[in-house]
Formats: structure tokens, sequence, C-alpha cells
């Protein structure tokens, strides 16, 4: 019964371990609860390991311990003859089934009436509670909106578990958390040690392994510390079509401001396409603004460049001079000529776009993101898609 | 198996109030023996809590208050290398004897302990990222391997381990698969008043009712970057004893809302809507 709600859990995307689940049994057996609040405060506290997921088991153990009831009503005579092996010499239905459809409450109320009347127990058949056979009630049957009362799920067709998808999980094209980006982006680094760095560094093996050589007289070893020296640079569009990412934009944004081994981070806002100015905040409000030729003249090519954005756009935003969709900002210089500019001036550079790369043929904006494509790589927000450009930022130049 | 008997072993202190939920969480980690991990606002006194419970079970307290630069290992042993090299250098000490270089860390220190003892991980999540990984079998086996000693430290008594977090950075599912968790909530004003007695047994109930009734209207106002907290409320109400201050009126002024509000735009924010 409880490894009912272990999968209920899990069917409601909280993610609930088989070794979590074992410590919840050596609770049980332990008998660390005593009533239903106890056993509540149990199985969060040893299943759930966020707050924000508190709210996600509230709801599924309310719900599934709604139904527990029904489950104590049924007889343990009915119990009884429900566990017996199966006869296996029952015939499988005959011809075209029809199987009836009928709503959950309605089938609740017909088997509070089958518990009443029946006295025997049945196999095969349409209308008792028994083992196979096309009754609504009992298990190895064949009715597919039936209850199963004891028994396992036997009659279950292998499209069906396919479809369920039970390794969806283990799929590395699924969007990402908080913790995927963090770490994707502390791959993002090369050590001063590889670089040409003073040595200021006290290396001790060395110094030991030198002072023994040199007949216990001591003889210091320098090296150069080992610290990030990669500087970021991150422009991000805050335009109205990327709103269905913000989350994951903004998880993106977090984990880069706590990722603390960047040797510099700072992030700009751009509207649909980058011109001459890139804004400070991501509300983009004129004259809350910086050059783009300021960045130029302020970061150097040293910066690793990353693009955050859906690239979709009106190809005259892109195109053509004056593009700008801001009423009364006039560009001369179309934004196509501004990117290229930017990939120019910064040659390790991505662009990450929120959008799955199987839609980008044929979603609104396919001209401007294929565009855009050819100037930037372009890798799409998942673990595949951040790992590709975290490695095409690190390659030397 | 368990007998009922060491159950329930955690009921709070004198000076220590603690809410059922929370209690039942740190019996079923001791009973699991598992390291419960301890979640919430700052101020809710997730730290005060693993010196409560050594106070309540009489155990002895070890913290290891963990640091952005704490590596894995200083929790279990450091090798002083210098010191062995200084020695040799003038032959004060047996050099060859290495076990006298091998400095314990904290984890170690509770391994070795003669009887159980509480360790408290004082805020796991300022270290780096992969920390909570580096220290999976340890906390699980409850043993490490000195490679330079060639031995085995393997915990006499099993430590009971309290983890604290302040959510700086997300925990690996890893690691939290190994805990019980608990989410401290911010207590509400009833708790709050037995929190502040335990604290300042003879405060005047007027003068209590209305800071509390202050302290939760500040709380809930919109925008407040840093909402006061617990012990910021404590140093709140010294200062208006001392001032004696007429109860009636902390309401209306707040007096010494620098002690409340560690920000310039929060008291702004207080100014605009409460005066």
């Amino acid at each position: 019964m409880f490894t009912a709600f272990f999968y209920y859990l899990r069917s409601t995307d909280l993610n609930v371990s088989i070794n979590e689940w074992l410590s919840l049994m050596e609770a049980l057996d332990q008998g660390l609860c005593k009533n239903l609040t106890d056993f509540y405060q149990l199985c969060r506290a040893v299943l759930i390991k966020s707050e924000s997921d508190y709210d996600k088991f509230d709801v599924a153990f309310a719900e599934f311990f709604k139904n527990i009831k029904s489950y104590e009503e049924i007889p343990d005579e009915i119990w009884q003859w429900l566990n017996k092996e199966l006869p296996d010499d029952l015939p499988p239905p005959k011809g075209d089934l029809f199987f009836e459809e009928k709503p959950l409450e309605k089938i609740m109320s017909l088997l509070k009436e089958r518990i009443k009347e029946q006295k025997e127990e049945h196999h095969g058949g349409n209308y008792w509670i028994g083992t196979q056979g096309t009754s609504f009630f009992g298990h190895s049957g064949y009715h597919p909106g039936g209850i199963r009362i004891g028994g396992e799920s036997r009659h279950q067709s292998a499209v069906k578990i396919a479809g369920e998808r039970r390794f969806r999980d283990f799929r590395k094209d699924t969007t990402l958390n908080i913790r995927h980006f963090q770490m994707a982006f502390r791959k993002l680094r090369e050590l001063s040690s590889r670089v040409d760095a003073p040595k200021t560094e006290l290396d001790l093996d060395e110094t030991v392994q030198q002072t023994c050589n040199n007949a216990g007289l001591l003889k210091i070893v320098w090296e150069r510390p080992r610290v990030n020296t990669i500087k970021l640079l991150l422009f991000m569009d805050s335009d109205g079509s990327m709103w269905p990412y913000s989350e994951l934009c903004n998880q993106l944004f977090q984990a880069a401001h706590q990722s603390n081994h960047f040797k510099d981070l700072k992030v700009y806002y751009f509207h649909n396409c980058i011109y001459e100015h890139l804004y400070k905040d991501p509300t983009c409000t004129r004259n809350r603004w910086v050059d783009t030729e300021w960045v130029f003249n302020n970061y150097d090519s040293e910066y690793r460049l990353i693009l955050v954005g859906d690239a979709n756009m009106a190809p005259s935003e892109l195109m053509k001079p004056g593009g700008n969709v801001e009423l009364g900002l006039y560009n001369k210089v179309p934004g196509i000529d501004w990117l290229r500019r930017i990939r120019k001036h910064y040659p390790r550079s991505i662009w990450l776009n929120p959008i799955p790369k199987d839609h980008w043929p044929y979603k609104r904006g396919a001209f401007t993101i294929n565009k855009i494509s050819e100037i930037f790589p372009m890798f799409d927000l998942t673990l595949d898609g951040l790992e590709g450009g975290i490695r095409k930022l690190k390659a030397p130049r | 198996m368990l007998s009922q008997k060491n159950f329930n072993q955690f009921t709070g202190s004198t000076t220590y109030i603690v809410s059922k939920p929370l209690q039942h969480a740190v019996n079923i980690a001791i009973a699991l023996k598992k390291p419960l991990l301890i979640k919430g606002e700052p101020g809710t006194g997730k730290t005060m809590l693993a010196q409560a419970i050594a106070d309540s079970l009489n155990k002895k307290l070890i913290i290891w208050n963990i640091k952005s630069t704490t590596k894995a290992q200083e929790g279990l042993y450091v090798y002083d290398t210098v010191q062995r090299l200084y020695d040799s250098q003038f032959g004060d000490n047996e050099v060859s004897n290495i076990k006298q270089y091998i400095k314990l860390g904290k984890l170690g220190e509770a391994f070795t302990s003669d009887e159980q003892v509480v360790l408290l991980i004082d805020e796991i999540d300022k270290a780096d990222l992969e920390f909570p990984n580096d220290l999976l079998w340890e906390l699980d086996q409850m043993n490490f391997y000195i490679p330079e000693t060639k031995e085995t430290i393997t915990a006499k008594h099993r430590p009971i381990v309290i983890i604290t977090s302040n959510a700086e950075k997300e925990l690996p599912d890893a690691f939290l698969r190994r805990c019980i968790f608990h989410y401290i909530e911010f207590p509400d004003p009833e708790t709050m008043e037995e929190i502040v007695r335990v604290h300042f047994p003879d405060v005047e109930d007027k003068l209590l009712a209305g800071a509390i009734e202050a302290f939760y209207e500040i709380r809930s106002l919109p925008n407040i970057h840093k909402k006061p907290s617990t012990s910021e409320l404590l140093d709140w109400l010294q200062a208006l004893m001392l001032s004696g201050i007429e109860p009636e009126r902390i309401k209306k002024e707040i007096p010494f809302a620098g002690v409340l509000l560690k920000k310039n735009q929060d008291i702004d924010i207080l100014l605009k809507y409460c005066i």
C-alpha cells in the first residue's frame, strides 16, 4: 500500500529515491510514528529535501490519503479470495470486448454494492470482484477502466510502458536547473597556473622534496597561484518575446552571479537586437545605458561573451538602418553589422537560445535566428547546448 | 532495532523553544543515524539548535564553521609538513614519527571522541560547490583513511550531525538524499512571545505586545530588503526596556528603528508607510 504512495510521489515530479524510501521504511520499522500526523512529518523529513517542494508534497499527501479509506472497507474475506493463486486454465475473453466507461464515483458506489452482495470467490466473468475477467473490480482482469484490488498489474501493453517514458530523466537534453548552470560555469575556467603570472605562492610539496634532495637544508620553491583568470560578459535579451523563458534565463543569471570564481563578470541587457547602446538593467530604459563602443573600449577581447536571447525579431530590425523598434531611436548601422562588430571584438563568444534547437528552422523568427547563427555559434539552453557552448568559450583563439 | 525509549529524546531546552515538527525531525535523524540538514530564514535559530540538542542530551558540541575557502579535507585531518620540516632542521622531535604531525580536524575530532558528540557543520553552503559531495563517504560510513600513517579513523560513537544552510548555493542531490531535511519557518507571534520570554523573563506585557505587533507589521511591509529577524527583535526590546518608553508610543513612533532595519532603503520605506 505504501509502495503505491512512493510511485504516486514520483509521478508528481517529487524526486524521491529508493534510498530515501528505504530510510522511511526503516523509520517505520523502528516505530517512529504513532499516528497520521507523525507519518506525515516523517515522510516529509525523510523524503523531501527542499522547502520549495513542501507544497507539492502536501498536495500529493492529501490527495493520496484521501482515498485510502476505501481500501479498508473491503472485507477480509474478499481479500482472501483475491490473494489465491491464479487458476491457469481460464481462457481470455472471446470476441470484441465491449467496455462500459463509468465515472469514478459511480464505480466506487458499484463497488460498495458488490461488497454487500458478494458471497463467494470469482475468477473470470464480468460482474463480481475477482481475478481475471472483465468486471470493474479485482485484479489481472481485462477491463481498462477497472479498479485493481490486490494482485499485480498484468495486462499492460508494451506501447503504454514505452509511452510512460520512465527513463526520461536520464536524457541529457532536458532543460536545466540552477545547479546544472553552476556546474557548467565551473567548467569555464582557465587557471592562472597555466598562463604567465608571477610565482607568488609557496609550493609546499615541492619545497619538501627539494629540501630533502638538498641534504635537509631549506630550499624554497614558488609556484603560480591557481586562480581563475576568466572574465565574462553577459548580454541578455529582455524583450517581451523572452517572457516564456524568463525563469530559465533568471536561473542562468543567478548561477552566473553565484559563481564567484570569475575574475570579473559584467551583465548588460538589450532589446531584441544590439545597436549603439547596451542597457544597464532589464527594463531597458532610455539613458540608463552605456555606449556599445564604450563596452568595446573598456572590456578587451580577453573577455568571454555570452549572449542570451531568442534571436526572434522582424527581419528589418536586424538588416535595415533604422530597424530599432524603440520609438525615436534611429540606428544608421543595421543591427547585423553591430553583431558582426561584437563578434569581431570578442572572438570567444557564443549565443545561447532558449528556443529548443529543433524549433529553430520553422519558428517565427527563423530568418533572424539563421542569420545570427551565421555570426555567433548558437546553442540552445539545454545541458548539452550549454556544455557545448562552454567548450567553445574555452577553446584557444 | 532501537527501543522506543531511545526515540523522542530531544524535547528542547529551557533557553530554546522548539516546534513539534522540528523536534520530530531531530529525533528521526538521531534514530536513523543520518545528518539533519536545517534550512530557514536567518535568525530562526538554526545554529542555536545544535547547542540546544547538545544541552538537552547532555553531550559535547563540536562546531565546524564553514567558510568559502574551507576544504573537506580540513575537517578530517591536516598533515603539518611545515612543522615537520622545521623539526627536521633543528632535530627537536622524532621526525620519523609522522603521527605527531597529523592534526585531526573537527570531523576527525568528533569521530575519535570517547563519547557520542553533537557535530554542527555550520553554513555548509558557504563552501565550494563540490564540498558536500566530498564528505559523502565520511558522513555515510563514519570513517576515513590517512595515507600518511596508513591508519583508518573510524567513529567510536556515531556523532549526531547537524548541518545548516542559508541556501546561498544549491546542494547536490546525492548529498541531499542522505540527509533528513527540515525547514524552520519564521515563528508566529505566539511562539515569538514565548521565545522573547525565555530571554527576558520579566518584560512588561504591554511593551511586549506592542513591540511584537509593530515587529510583524514591519516584516509584512512590501519591498523590505532585509526583514528583521528574532535577534534584531531581542536587541530592539532591550533598547525599548532601557529607554523606559511608554508602550503606546512604540507603534506610532517606532523608536530606534535602526536596531531593526539595517539598510537605508528599508528605513525610508518604513518612514513612508508607518509614520
